[in-house]
C-alpha cells in the first residue's frame, strides 16, 4: 500500500536522476578505508573456528569436546546441543516460506551431518593457532552413510534418504514414504494437448545445468558480542542486517530486541549472503565465553558449506507453426534444494516461457535434496536454468524454420495483456522493446569469421518491493542525511541520494546517503530480489515528500501565511501570496536555520511496504569463437539489452547488466562442482573453480531500454536479476551454431566442446 | 464479482478441482474470508506460502488492496530474488 500516494511522472525533466555522480562510497573503497566484515576488531576478541564434516552424509553418533574445552586458550565450545531444537514449521519468510529447524540444522548440524563441510561443532579462542588446533581435538564418532550427488540419481525410489520426515507435497494423496523429493508443483495454462497437436514442428529436448556458486570475492565474515545487560551486538557483511537478527532471534530463541545488527560493507552477494552461517554460531560463542568473537570463512569453506544455486535437469518441448507462431510449450524442470528443501524450481516453472505469448503452456516442477551444501538465492534463482532451455529450444526452432531468431522472439512476444503461465496478466512491460534494441544494434549485423557464431537468448524476471524504510534528516545549514536500512551493493546510496536530492530539490553534494543499523532505521527487508531502488528508492522519496511538506510549513510559519501559499521550487519555498509586499524565497538552509522557532528539527519519515515492481526484460546477443583443436570457446563479443524502467544511475545499470552477463557466461563455459566418489568437492577454490576474469572477456557493451514502471514515482524496474537470466543460452546457442552441433549439457568446457565435435566427426 | 483462479494443489486440496471461482468483496481481507467460507483451509494454506496477483501486480502482503467487480485474482509462491 506504500505507493498508493505515488504518481508516476510522465513528461520529467530531471536535475538528478539519469546522471552519473561519483558514488559516495566510491573513495573509502579504493583507498581500503571501508569497514567489511573482518575488519572490525573489539577489545579482547576470540577467533571463532568451525568442525566441519568430513563426510557427505553421515550420522553424528557423539562429539567429544572435553580435550578442545580443556586447551589453554579455548574459550567456548558449542554444538548442536547450545542451540534450541526447534521444530519444523513453515514461516513467512519474506522471500520464501522458511522452516527454521532447516536453518538452524543447517547452520549447525544435529544428528546427521548431510554434506561435507556441513558445520558440527564451532570453538572461540584466543589465537587462529588456538581454535585451529581445538578444532583438531574435537572428536566426532559419525557413522558414515550412502550419500547421492545428483538430483535424477536423488529422485530414485532407491537412493539414499536424506531425511526420513520428508514426504513429498504437491501430490494427492500426499505420499506415505518419505522420499529426497520434497515438492512437486505444476503451472497449467490452457490445453497443451491442443497445443502440441496444432504445432507443425516439436522440438523436444533435455538440458542439464551445473550448481554454480555466487562467487562474491568477499567471504562470510562477522563479529558478535554480548553486552552486560545480554543485549548481543552482532557486525556483519550481509544482504539485509534485518534478516540476520530475525534469524539469530529465532535460532537462539531470544528477542529480537536483544539483538542489534550493525550492516558492515559487502563485497559482493548475488543471492548468497540472504541467510545466516556464522552469525548464530558468534553469537553462541559469545554468550558462552562472554568474549567478542570474530568468525570468518575460508573460500574453502565458502564452496563446501554456503550456497550454490541448483543444479537442474530440464526437460523442454515447444510447438510451433511453420510461420514460426509458437503454439505450446512444456517443461519438467527437476532442481537440487541441497541438504533442504527450498530449491528454486517453481520460479524456473513459472519464468522459462514468460517472454512468450503462449496460449498453451505446462510446467512441473521438483525441488529435490540431495547432499550437497543447501542452495541459497542466486541472482534470479531459478530462471536462467529454465531459459537455458526455452531459449534453446526456441534457437533450434529458428534454424529448423530458417527465421531469423530475433524474428521469431518478436511475432511471439508478450506485451502488456499476454497471459503468464503462471496465471496473471502482464501491464506495461518491455520486451518487444528490447528485441527491436537488438535488431537495430550494429553487433547484430556484425560480421562473423570461420569457427565463429551468434546467439540470442532473452530473459525475464518478476522484481519484488517489499517492506523499506527510510529518513530524511534536515541539518542546521540545510544539509541532509538520508538513512535506509539496506546494504549498498550495487550503488544504492548513490541512488538514493539522487532521488532524495531530485524531490528536495538542493544540490546532490548536499544529500550524505546513510546505511542505518536495526536500532538506527525502522525495518527494511534485505537487499534482493532487485528491490532496493524501487522500493527503498520508493521510501526515500516518500520521506523526502514528508520533508519538503514540512519545510513549506515552516515557510508558511515565518511568512504567517497559509500553507497552501507556499510552493517548493528548486529547494526553495516560494510565496504565492500577491496581495502584500513581495517576500523573498526561502532557502533549505534558512528555513533549517530557524528550526527551533518554528517547531524544532526537520526529519521526513516514510516506513512502506512497495508494491507494483514491474517485470523486467532483457535480451543478450554473444558472439564466439570455437577452436576445434581445444574446444575452448572465446566470447568475442557480448551486448546486453534490458528494460530497465527508468535508470537513476546509468553506470550503476550497466554494471548490473555487465556483471550479471559475466557470471552467466561463467556458468555458461566453465563452472562446476567436482566431487570424489565420497561426495567431497575437490575444487573448493578459485584456482580449480574457474570464474571468468576480466582478461577472459571483451567489454560488455550494454543498452539500456527505458520503459518507465507506472508502479514508481521515477518509474525505476529492478535490474539486478534479468542479466543473468539469457547468458547461459546465449553462450550456448553461439557455440551450437559455431560448431554445427546441438549443446545441451553446461558447461561449455573445452574438455565437452572437444568431446562433442570428435563424436560428431567419429559418426560421419 | 471478481474472479479468484485456483491452480494445482490450492484447487485440488481445498476446491474439489474447481480452478475458477467468483467472490463478492471489497477488498482482499473480505476476498479471503469468502473464500474461507466456501473452502475451509484455503486461508491458511495460502498465508504463509504464497503472493497475490491482483489485476496483474503482484502482492505478498495483500491484506488491505481493493477488489473491483472486474478484479481478477491469482495465488502464486512467494517471490523472491538474488
Amino acid at each position: 500500500m506504500g505507493n498508493e500516494k505515488q504518481t508516476f511522472i510522465k513528461n520529467p525533466t530531471f536535475k538528478w536522476v539519469g546522471t552519473r555522480p561519483v558514488r559516495p562510497d566510491g573513495m573509502d573503497k579504493v583507498t581500503g578505508r571501508a569497514a567489511f566484515g573482518a575488519d572490525y576488531q573489539l577489545p579482547g576478541m576470540l577467533v571463532g573456528e568451525v568442525v566441519r564434516s568430513p563426510h557427505a552424509h553421515a550420522r553424528i553418533k557423539s562429539i567429544d569436546v572435553s580435550a578442545a574445552r580443556a586447551l589453554a586458550g579455548v574459550h567456548a565450545v558449542v554444538t548442536a546441543e547450545d542451540f534450541p531444537d526447534l521444530p519444523s514449521e513453515i514461516a513467512a519468510g519474506g522471500e520464501a516460506p522458511i522452516n527454521f529447524r532447516d536453518v538452524s540444522h543447517n547452520v549447525i548440524a544435529r544428528h546427521k551431518a548431510l554434506y561435507e563441510g556441513h558445520a558440527v561443532a564451532a570453538v572461540a579462542a584466543t589465537t587462529a593457532a588456538i581454535a585451529a588446533h581445538a578444532v583438531a581435538l574435537i572428536k566426532v564418532n559419525y557413522e558414515v552413510l550412502p550419500h547421492v550427488i545428483d538430483v535424477r540419481e536423488a529422485m530414485r525410489d532407491n537412493a539414499p534418504l536424506l531425511h526420513d520426515d520428508l514426504f513429498t507435497t504437491g501430490i494427492d494423496p500426499q505420499p506415505t514414504t518419505p522420499s529426497n523429493i520434497a515438492g512437486r508443483t505444476q503451472f497449467v495454462l490452457g490445453d497443451i494437448a491442443q497445443g502440441f497437436a496444432e504445432a507443425d514442428i516439436i522440438v523436444e529436448r533435455e538440458y542439464t545445468t551445473q550448481p554454480v556458486h555466487q562467487g562474491y570475492i568477499e567471504p562470510h565474515a562477522c563479529a558478535a558480542a554480548m553486552g552486560a545487560d545480554g543485549m548481543a551486538t552482532i557486525w556483519t557483511s550481509s544482504q539485509g542486517h534485518f534478516m540476520v537478527r530475525e534469524f539469530c532471534a529465532k535460532l537462539l530463541k531470544v528477542e529480537i530486541g536483544q539483538i542489534r545488527v550493525i550492516p558492515a560493507e559487502i563485497g559482493g552477494g548475488f543471492g548468497g549472503k540472504t541467510t545466516v552461517y556464522l552469525e548464530p554460531l558468534a553469537m553462541a560463542l559469545a554468550r558462552q565465553s562472554g568474549r567478542p568473537v570474530k568468525m570468518v570463512m575460508t573460500r574453502s569453506e565458502v564452496f563446501r558449506a554456503s550456497g550454490p544455486t541448483s543444479g537442474t535437469h530440464v526437460w523442454v518441448k515447444l510447438g510451433a507453426k511453420r510461420n514460426g507462431t509458437l503454439t505450446a510449450g512444456e517443461m519438467i524442470l527437476k532442481y537440487q534444494a541441497g541438504a533442504y528443501p527450498g530449491s528454486p524450481a517453481m520460479l524456473g516453472g513459472m519464468t522459462g516461457f514468460a517472454p512468450y505469448d503462449l496460449k498453451h503452456a505446462k510446467a512441473v516442477c521438483y525441488d529435490v535434496v540431495s547432499n550437497r551444501p543447501k542452495c541459497a538465492a542466486y541472482r534470479a534463482p531459478g530462471a536462467p536454468m529454465a531459459a537455458f532451455g526455452v531459449e534453446s529450444a526456441l534457437d533450434e526452432i529458428a534454424q529448423q524454420l530458417g527465421l531469423d531468431p530475433l524474428e521469431l522472439r518478436a511475432m511471439n512476444a508478450a506485451k502488456a495483456g499476454t497471459r503468464a503461465l503462471y496465471g496473471p496478466k502482464f501491464l506495461e512491460i518491455g520486451y518487444a522493446e528490447t528485441l527491436a534494441a537488438a535488431k537495430a544494434h550494429p553487433h547484430y549485423s556484425a560480421p562473423l569469421g570461420p569457427n565463429q557464431g551468434r546467439g540470442i537468448a532473452s530473459g525475464f524476471w518478476f522484481n519484488i518491493g517489499g517492506q523499506s524504510s527510510a529518513a530524511v534528516h534536515v541539518n542546521e545549514d540545510g544539509t541532509a542525511e538520508v538513512v535506509t536500512g539496506n546494504p549498498d551493493i550495487g550503488g544504492s546510496r548513490a541512488s538514493m541520494a539522487m532521488m532524495a536530492a531530485e524531490v528536495l530539490g538542493i544540490d546532490l553534494a548536499k544529500v550524505k546517503p546513510i546505511i542505518g543499523d536495526t536500532a538506527q532505521i525502522a525495518y527494511s527487508f534485505l537487499t534482493g530480489g532487485s528491490r532496493v531502488t524501487f522500493a527503498t528508492g520508493m521510501a526515500v522519496v516518500e520521506a523526502a515528500q514528508d520533508t519538503v511538506r514540512q519545510l513549506r510549513e515552516r515557510a508558511a510559519k515565518l511568512w504567517k501565511v497559509e500553507f497552501a501559499e507556499v510552493e517548493w521550487r528548486d529547494g526553495m519555498a516560494y510565496c504565492t501570496r500577491t496581495t502584500e509586499e513581495p517576500r523573498a524565497p526561502l532557502s533549505m538552509a534558512a528555513i533549517a536555520h530557524s528550526c527551533a522557532k518554528t517547531g524544532g528539527p526537520i526529519s521526513g519519515t516514510a516506513s512502506i511496504n512497495a508494491s507494483g515492481a514491474g517485470p523486467g526484460f532483457g535480451t543478450h546477443l554473444c558472439d564466439v569463437e570455437v577452436d576445434p583443436e581445444t574446444g575452448a570457446v572465446k566470447i568475442l563479443r557480448y551486448t546486453a539489452i534490458q528494460d530497465v524502467g527508468r535508470a537513476i544511475h546509468p553506470s550503476y545499470v550497466e554494471g548490473q547488466l555487465q556483471g550479471g552477463a559475466v557470471q552467466g557466461i561463467g556458468w555458461a563455459l566453465n563452472e562446476e562442482y567436482i566431487y570424489d566418489q565420497q561426495g567431497r568437492l575437490l575444487n573448493p577454490g578459485f584456482l580449480d573453480y574457474r570464474m571468468p576474469v576480466a582478461s577472459d572477456l571483451p567489454m560488455i557493451d550494454t543498452v539500456l531500454v527505458e520503459v518507465p514502471n507506472p508502479g514508481h514515482p521515477f518509474g525505476v524496474r529492478g535490474v539486478g536479476e534479468v542479466p543473468i537470466v539469457p547468458p547461459l543460452a546465449a553462450v550456448a546457442n553461439a557455440v551450437s551454431r559455431a560448431i554445427g552441433i546441438r549443446m545441451t549439457d553446461l558447461p561449455l568446457s573445452p574438455p565437452r566442446i572437444l568431446a562433442t565435435i570428435d563424436r560428431a566427426k567419429r559418426s560421419t | 464479482m471478481a474472479t479468484v483462479v485456483l491452480q494445482g494443489e490450492l484447487a485440488r486440496r481445498y476446491a474439489g478441482g474447481q480452478t475458477t471461482v467468483t467472490i463478492e468483496a471489497a477488498d482482499y481481507r473480505a476476498l479471503i474470508d469468502a473464500l474461507e467460507r466456501r473452502f475451509p483451509g484455503l486461508a491458511a494454506a495460502v498465508s504463509v506460502r504464497t503472493a497475490v496477483a491482483i489485476d496483474g501486480v503482484i502482492f505478498q502482503e495483500p491484506l488491505l488492496e481493493p477488489i473491483t467487480q472486474h478484479s481478477e485474482v491469482h495465488f502464486l509462491p512467494l517471490i523472491g530474488g538474488g
